[in-house]
């Protein structure tokens, strides 16, 4: 039926149209732009200047992601599986009701909540004070990387919790009470029952806080000070200091592909899941 | 029970420690709003008050003005996905389509790829058409970026309603057109109005494309947020945020009603 193939086509056309000239068309362009010489040839030239502004803040950008993306997957398998496999019934339905308020809160957001929260006369330190946990004196501003970090984890957590806990549930409890029948700790039973159940789900949603933690521009901006942050930053400061075009686009290429080696990792975990 | 108590304190303790990192950043920022003076060492503020209050939503102030800005942006995006989205969604969900596999991941790209590097560029080409500045421009960047959601779930809809219904209508003598109106369209609405808010909610909190497709003339909440932060105001910033939570919030407490579980189990398929 060529026709309804056709008409098929022509209703997806109008959205596709928009996606093509608003997103693939502009990535093609800085991709090309990266790899533009000045001489209008192609090379490595714009990387090699990327390297040697940037490699610093690469690195940085890494580690505070890598970090960030390691504590959020630590955070929600406490939370979800302790939602899980759970015994204390007020202590379920408080973790419930709480671990959900940041999920739809914009980073934006966020990072103005914890610009005020972490300083050195913010709330955190404040109540640390006054609960007698920290002198007044030792009181230190968490507005660096760990500011950053913190703020990730704050805002991506709830997301990879619910996630995960909805795997959790689904998964058959019969294991569960069997492996408890036998005498099993509930920690144990976490680790070697549920968690190998749902690893598939917590990898997805890693993966994608990783790539959206990659793409913020606001947290890192707000958050922490300039020396050193985030590539985003450096690709806005690039832009709007200098109308550098061709580095900034060089550390965009970057940041793609730190994006295809998540995505690479995450492919080559799927196909081997098919495969079994 | 002896035994049980410790270990009941440490609980509470834990949940104490938990809540106090998920709310007191969100406590902080409503201290802030009410806060007229506040600076170090005191540990909370100087004098409380409302006036910041009433500079916020004074009718004629920028933020205001920055939030009528917000909400048009925010309902044209809706527009403008849905205009689109609801015959794509439709021919994903019914049609024969040759890449369909492929035409889905499409639509995935713009949340999957660092978003940065691509709207420095969407701001150059916008800068030859002139565009930039313009709430038009805005739009269809808003409207592209928020796709995933309108597309996805829009398809998840059509795919959910029971065909019998349409071949019944069809039966008793209705038109192709009149069926898709009266009988797929009405069914598929609560899917449609979910898809709507997830395109609302993602235009009214987006900074980054703004950032740089917006400037210099278009100032959105997010923007005004920013700027007021970065220039030590931080009443104003706070309760820009604070205004910029209640939909998220609402947003949280209805969406079950309108993303049923019929339509969410086949998002993405």
């Amino acid at each position: 039926m060529p026709a309804r193939r056709l008409l098929g086509l022509l209703f997806v056309a109008p959205a596709l149209a928009l996606v093509s000239a608003l997103f693939l068309y502009p990535l093609a362009l800085s991709i090309a732009s990266a790899l533009a010489r000045p001489d209008g040839g192609i090379g490595l030239e714009n990387f090699a200047k990327a390297l040697e502004l940037y490699s610093g803040d690469m690195v940085y950008t890494i580690f505070i992601v890598a970090a960030s993306t390691v504590l959020i997957g630590l955070v929600a398998i406490a939370i979800a599986g302790y939602l899980t496999i759970g015994e204390t019934p007020w202590l379920l339905t408080g973790l419930a009701w709480l671990y959900r308020w940041p999920l739809f809160v914009p980073f934006i957001v966020a990072a103005q909540c914890m610009r005020t929260f972490l300083a050195k006369n913010g709330l955190a330190n404040n109540t640390l004070v006054a609960s007698g946990l920290i002198d007044a004196a030792d009181t230190v501003s968490l507005l660096d990387w760990r500011g950053v970090i913190i703020t990730f984890v704050w805002k991506q957590a709830p997301f990879v919790t619910l996630l995960l806990a909805g795997a959790m549930a689904a998964i058959d409890r019969a294991t569960i009470e069997a492996a408890r029948n036998l005498g099993a700790r509930r920690l144990r039973c976490l680790i070697e029952i549920v968690l190998p159940q749902v690893a598939p789900t917590l990898m997805v949603g890693l993966i994608l806080s990783f790539v959206t933690m990659l793409s913020v521009l606001s947290v890192p901006m707000m958050v922490a000070g300039s020396q050193p942050t985030m590539l985003t930053v450096d690709m806005a400061f690039r832009i709007n200091a200098y109308g550098d075009y061709p580095v900034a686009n060089a550390l965009g290429v970057i940041s793609y592909l730190m994006t295809a080696v998540v995505a690479w990792i995450y492919l080559r975990q799927a196909m081997r899941e098919r495969d079994t | 029970m002896t035994r049980a108590l410790p270990g009941m304190a440490l609980r509470a303790l834990l949940l104490a420690a938990l809540a106090f990192a998920i709310i007191g950043p969100l406590a902080n920022l409503a201290l802030w709003s009410f806060a007229e003076r506040w600076y170090f060492p005191f540990k909370l503020p100087v004098s409380w008050g409302l006036r910041y209050w009433e500079v916020v939503f004074r009718p004629t102030g920028v933020a205001m003005a920055s939030l009528a800005t917000s909400i048009s942006i925010a309902l044209l995006t809706v527009v403008v996905a849905l205009a689109v989205s609801i015959p794509a969604g439709y021919a994903l969900a019914r049609l024969r389509l040759p890449l369909r596999a492929l035409i889905m991941i499409i639509f995935l790209l713009p949340q999957a790829f660092p978003g940065v590097a691509v709207y420095i560029n969407v701001a150059r080409i916008f800068y030859g058409l002139g565009l930039t500045g313009t709430i038009a421009g805005v739009v269809i960047v808003h409207a592209a970026h928020a796709l995933v959601y309108s597309v996805w779930i829009t398809s998840a809809a059509f795919a959910a309603i029971d065909r019998d219904l349409e071949f019944a209508a069809r039966n008793i003598g209705a038109s192709a057109l009149r069926v898709f109106f009266t009988v797929t369209l009405p069914l598929a609405a609560p899917g449609i109005i979910a898809s709507a808010i997830f395109v609302f909610l993602e235009s009214l909190d987006e900074f980054t494309g703004t950032f740089f497709v917006g400037v210099p003339n278009v100032s959105t909440l997010p923007l005004l947020l920013y700027s007021a932060s970065m220039g030590g105001n931080y009443q104003i910033a706070s309760i820009t945020a604070l205004i910029l939570l209640v939909p998220s919030i609402l947003f949280m407490l209805f969406v079950e009603r309108f993303l049923k579980a019929d339509v969410l189990s086949k998002v993405g398929r």
